[in-house]
């Protein structure tokens, strides 16, 4: 396949996957609506208002942040390697395999639908934070922009991992959910890691999705990329042996 | 003219079950080739190989002259593939399927045409969970044709549809064969390679154990052929006699069956008929029996094709 075909296929790929994503309702609810919902009970309960011991930060502003991490954990996690395995064990990749469609081609559609709709996601919580809450944003706009798609694409990888290895799509599914719900509540995604027990904090640095979380509100808040380098470092490593493995371990069925 | 299919002495291997062995044909171009078998006779390892979906332990495999391992890229431009097992996403519809389905081809043909040909333009928004058996089948068939492909395989296409559906099929692959495209397609329908199937190589236990039109195997089984027909009188024994120079005669109770070959200059049912309405004697329910390729198979593995 010529690369100006191989660009247009991935193109009409991402675009039927991407409707496909939207009419499967709960991916589409914990991606897009989940959060929102998050983010309008902790807007109730806590209001936004500037606290000291927090810097200067209302509740909603180190939300907003920590939930877009939640979205990236939810969608890299579940939504790659549900899609995934059950394309493998339902067939789907057989039938692609009779075409001349490169897997890559496949893979990355995957990606590009996967991470436009965490993309939405986060526009959404951004949306509402400002109209309803007036939420601060101290940080620069291409620096979160750089630390989101590094977040997003270095999860995805630990989906197709795990689409790859599992043996069925239901061990994969389940697989992703045991390993979601405590990612989510030990990274601090769900609610801040200053508000758990020392110990539990020193548990969060064996979390993937911890390094998303300080990251995200670091630069939220306006930190230099600097500050974050263990973070950088952790995701990147992710992101490198995540292509790597990804790639290697792909099997049409 | 080269062969589209040339296949020379295919052998593969799972653990220690031989699926295929010693395996060889050749598929020429234009006609519909049906491999045929019980479940477990090689049919999909062989066809699966010679799309390059499995590579074989030995043997050689030319598809439009080209090696479907080697030249995988170029092959599945130009050639169609029905898998046994495959699927489509739940809730991608069916347009939505050929759209992008032909967007992998660099000459891919009118989708629109396709639905119209194979009768989905009514199902053109139906979601793929949502058709029939028959319909999937149809869509895979379409989906097949996408690249315009000179030479379409088609795996096990009518297993778990009715009749009607299986008919409807039929005439969609002979359509197909029209186009001066080649099919070949597995079976375990006997029937289907009979009626549908221009050559017909009959596997068990992973050999080719015969190869030819379905009528060339047939008549070189010299099978008998049965006459079946009811009369309420009885039958005078000078009748008799005169329809046991026909053939060998069975009674149950009115029912009269005459077995007999069709050698002789007049055919056995015309012979039988010619009697009966000679004598002026009443008969109803008259019917033949033709041997079929089941008996082909019968004969050639001594077991039945459904066990």
């Amino acid at each position: 396949m010529k690369s100006g075909r191989t660009i247009h296929c991935l193109l009409r790929m991402s675009w039927m996957e991407g409707k496909l994503f939207l009419r499967e309702p709960v991916g589409a609810f914990f991606t897009l609506m989940f959060p929102l919902m998050m983010l309008f009970i902790f807007g109730t309960i806590y209001g936004n208002q500037s606290s000291p011991e927090s810097g200067g930060q209302g509740a909603i502003d180190n939300l907003i942040p920590a939930f877009t991490a939640m979205i990236i954990g939810i969608t890299g996690l579940m939504s790659t390697t549900i899609t995934m395995a059950t394309y493998r064990e339902n067939g789907v990749l057989r039938r692609l395999r009779t075409t001349p469609v490169s897997p890559l081609v496949v893979m990355i559609a995957q990606i590009v639908v996967v991470f436009t709709m965490t993309s939405l996601g986060m526009l959404l919580l951004v949306i509402a934070g400002k109209l309803v809450y007036h939420v601060q944003f101290e940080g620069n706009a291409l620096s979160m922009l750089g630390g989101f798609i590094l977040c997003s694409l270095s999860f995805f990888g630990i989906g197709f991992l795990l689409a790859g290895t599992m043996p069925t799509a239901r061990t994969a599914q389940i697989i992703a959910m045991v390993l979601m719900y405590p990612m989510l509540i030990l990274s601090g995604a769900a609610w801040p890691r200053e508000l758990m027990p020392a110990t539990i904090q020193k548990v969060s640095a064996f979390v993937p999705l911890t390094y998303v979380v300080n990251l995200l509100r670091g630069l939220w808040i306006g930190q230099p990329w600097g500050n974050h380098l263990l973070d950088i470092g952790v995701l990147a490593g992710m992101l490198v042996l995540g292509i790597i493995i990804s790639v290697k371990i792909f099997r049409w069925e | 003219m080269d062969p589209i299919v040339q296949v020379e002495g295919l052998r593969k291997v799972y653990g220690a079950t031989v699926a295929v062995d010693e395996v060889s044909f050749e598929v020429k171009e234009g006609e519909i080739f049906g491999m045929v078998g019980p479940n477990g006779a090689g049919k999909t390892t062989t066809i699966e190989c010679l799309e390059g979906l499995r590579s074989p332990d030995q043997g050689t495999i030319r598809i439009l002259g080209l090696d479907p391992q080697r030249d995988g890229k170029i092959l599945r431009e130009r050639t169609g593939m029905q898998l046994q097992q495959s699927n489509l996403p739940d809730r991608i519809k069916v347009w939505e399927a050929l759209d992008l389905y032909a967007s992998f081809y660099s000459k891919a043909t009118d989708w629109k045409e396709l639905l119209i040909r194979l009768g989905l333009d009514e199902k053109r928004n139906t979601p793929f969970s949502k058709l029939s058996g028959g319909q999937k089948q149809r869509l895979f068939i379409a989906l097949a044709l996408l690249p315009d492909p000179q030479l379409v395989f088609l795996d096990e296409l009518t297993t778990g549809l009715d009749p009607q559906a299986r008919h409807a099929i039929w005439d969609l692959v002979r359509d197909v064969r029209a186009k001066g495209k080649t099919v070949l397609l597995t079976t375990h329908f006997m029937e289907e390679a009979e009626r549908l199937c221009d050559r017909v190589a009959i596997l068990n236990q992973g050999r080719i154990v015969a190869l030819d039109t379905p009528a060339a195997l047939i008549n070189g089984l010299e099978a008998e052929e049965r006459v079946i027909f009811t009369m309420d009188e009885g039958l005078s024994p000078d009748l008799e006699k005169a329809l046991a120079r026909a053939g060998r005669l069975e009674f149950q109770g009115e029912r009269v069956t005459v077995h007999g070959k069709d050698a002789r200059k007049v055919s056995l049912v015309s012979e039988v008929v010619s009697l009966l309405a000679g004598q002026g004697i009443p008969f109803r329910d008259l019917r033949t029996e033709q041997p079929n390729l089941e008996d082909v198979f019968l004969c050639l593995t001594g077991r039945k094709m459904r066990e």
